[in-house]
């Protein structure tokens, strides 16, 4: 097995980098936090992402993306394995991420220690309106358009949003 | 040893998917519209719970056995989900008592699941629980917001949880092939977790002002393919299109 330079290694990342999520376009999978490595053996370039839900429809879209880009760029053989463990939590999705996401209008993820409380009826986490910066929010759904996403209003400027749940 | 592991995913992704295909019955007939995408998102989740589970079993089969294989093409009596997933939605409250003993359920074994040695099992577990976390918290709060609602929710209940207790007994008792599995430490143990879904389960209860029935008559015989009369028509919708139209795709 041969390491793939650092180098090269920034330059396909940079590359991935240009690959959306089909369901939050905002984010690239880079942003995302679920690439997890590259690894080249024996001419094959190997990409290795975790799924954000078991359920995601955009993880096969994205695979065959990654596999397309790699492709067109010379890499005659190109595999994406998807590894489950560690499960991909928020917490991997980079500061730059964040930024796009509220840019976007969708309320980026809570920083961990505030959010995944168990308990019942708990008070709402208090989430930031994307348009108006205003924490005077409430939560309408806990399920949202996407399998990442609750559904908020803010109580300010009255527009809803989506909120990117801590997970 | 083998063919008891695969035994295992089976049911461990039967259980999945068809109580991932009952909650999709609900698209576009919830309640209100966040609870109708609630129960589908939950659907959604299941669903790719066991397509993680049934790609690890066709991986062990082999034989061009594939996740579409195993879910479009196996008849009922090879099915090896639990009874209770398969029972009818009902109204609003026993769908939701059927997701919150199933939650509570799912979020024990899959707890325990993690640290058995099998990777690849631990590994779906891991990824799963976080999923099935929220999936409990939201049912339980609706088993308590109706059965201390009004005395209509109340009664619905009572009502659901005369039909759906009879089927709770099966989830702690093992088949042969979960006991081999057990044995071999690929398996969760159930008596190592019964404790614990009996006091969560009456916790809710509890809080919920219903009562936990006592000395009801068990019903089992899913998770050897000896299924309720609901399962057939279950899968005449499910497999559908792949019995009609042979290896269709889009
Ligand atoms: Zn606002």
């Amino acid at each position: 097995m041969t390491v793939v330079h650092d180098i090269d290694k920034k330059m396909i990342y940079a590359y991935l980098d240009n690959i959306k999520d089909p369901e939050v376009p905002a984010l690239s999978i880079i942003d995302l936090g679920i690439v997890k490595d590259i690894q080249y053996k024996e001419d094959e370039l190997e990409v290795i992402i975790t799924p954000t839900y078991t359920g995601c429809p955009a993880m096969d879209v994205i695979s065959t993306s990654i596999r397309v880009m790699l492709s067109t760029l010379g890499f005659r053989k190109v595999k994406v394995t998807t590894v489950l463990s560690p499960a991909w939590t928020t917490d991997w999705m980079t500061e730059e991420g964040k930024r796009k996401l509220k840019a976007y209008g969708i309320a980026p993820p809570n920083p961990r220690q505030q959010v995944c409380n168990n308990k019942l009826f708990a008070p709402n986490e208090s989430v930031q309106c994307p348009h108006c910066d205003s924490y005077h929010t409430r939560r309408i759904s806990e399920f949202g358009s996407t399998a990442c996403k609750a559904l908020y209003q803010c109580e300010d400027c009255k527009e809803p949003f989506d909120y990117f749940k801590c997970h | 040893m083998k063919q008891e592991l695969i035994n295992y995913i089976l049911h461990l992704a039967d259980n999945a998917l068809i109580l991932g295909q009952r909650n999709a019955e609900w698209c576009g007939h919830g309640p209100v519209l966040e609870q109708d995408i609630a129960m589908t998102n939950i659907s959604l989740d299941l669903i790719g719970q066991a397509r993680n589970f049934y790609q690890y079993a066709a991986s062990l089969l082999g034989e061009g056995a594939t996740e579409d294989t195993l879910a479009y093409l196996r008849t009922e009596r090879e099915f090896r989900n639990c009874l209770l997933v398969e029972q009818h939605n009902g109204d609003w409250g026993q769908t939701l008592l059927r997701q919150f003993l199933i939650s509570n359920f799912q979020q024990l074994l899959y707890t325990a699941l993690q640290t058995h040695k099998d990777r690849q099992l631990a590994a779906i577990a891991e990824k799963s629980l976080k999923e099935v976390t929220y999936h409990l918290r939201w049912s339980s709060e609706w088993v308590i917001r109706l059965g201390d609602g009004t005395r209509e929710s109340h009664e619905r209940m009572l009502k659901a949880i005369d039909t759906l207790w009879r089927y709770t007994g099966e989830l702690f008792e093992p088949a042969a092939y979960e006991t081999a599995c057990v044995q071999d430490g690929t398996a969760v143990s159930l008596a190592t977790i019964k404790d614990e879904w009996q006091h969560k389960t009456g916790e809710v209860f509890s809080e919920a002002g219903l009562p936990v029935p006592e000395n009801i008559f068990m019903l089992t015989g899913g998770k050897m393919g000896k299924h309720t009369e609901q399962m057939g028509y279950i899968l005449a919708e499910l497999q559908y299109l792949q019995r009609a139209y042979p290896n269709a795709q889009w």
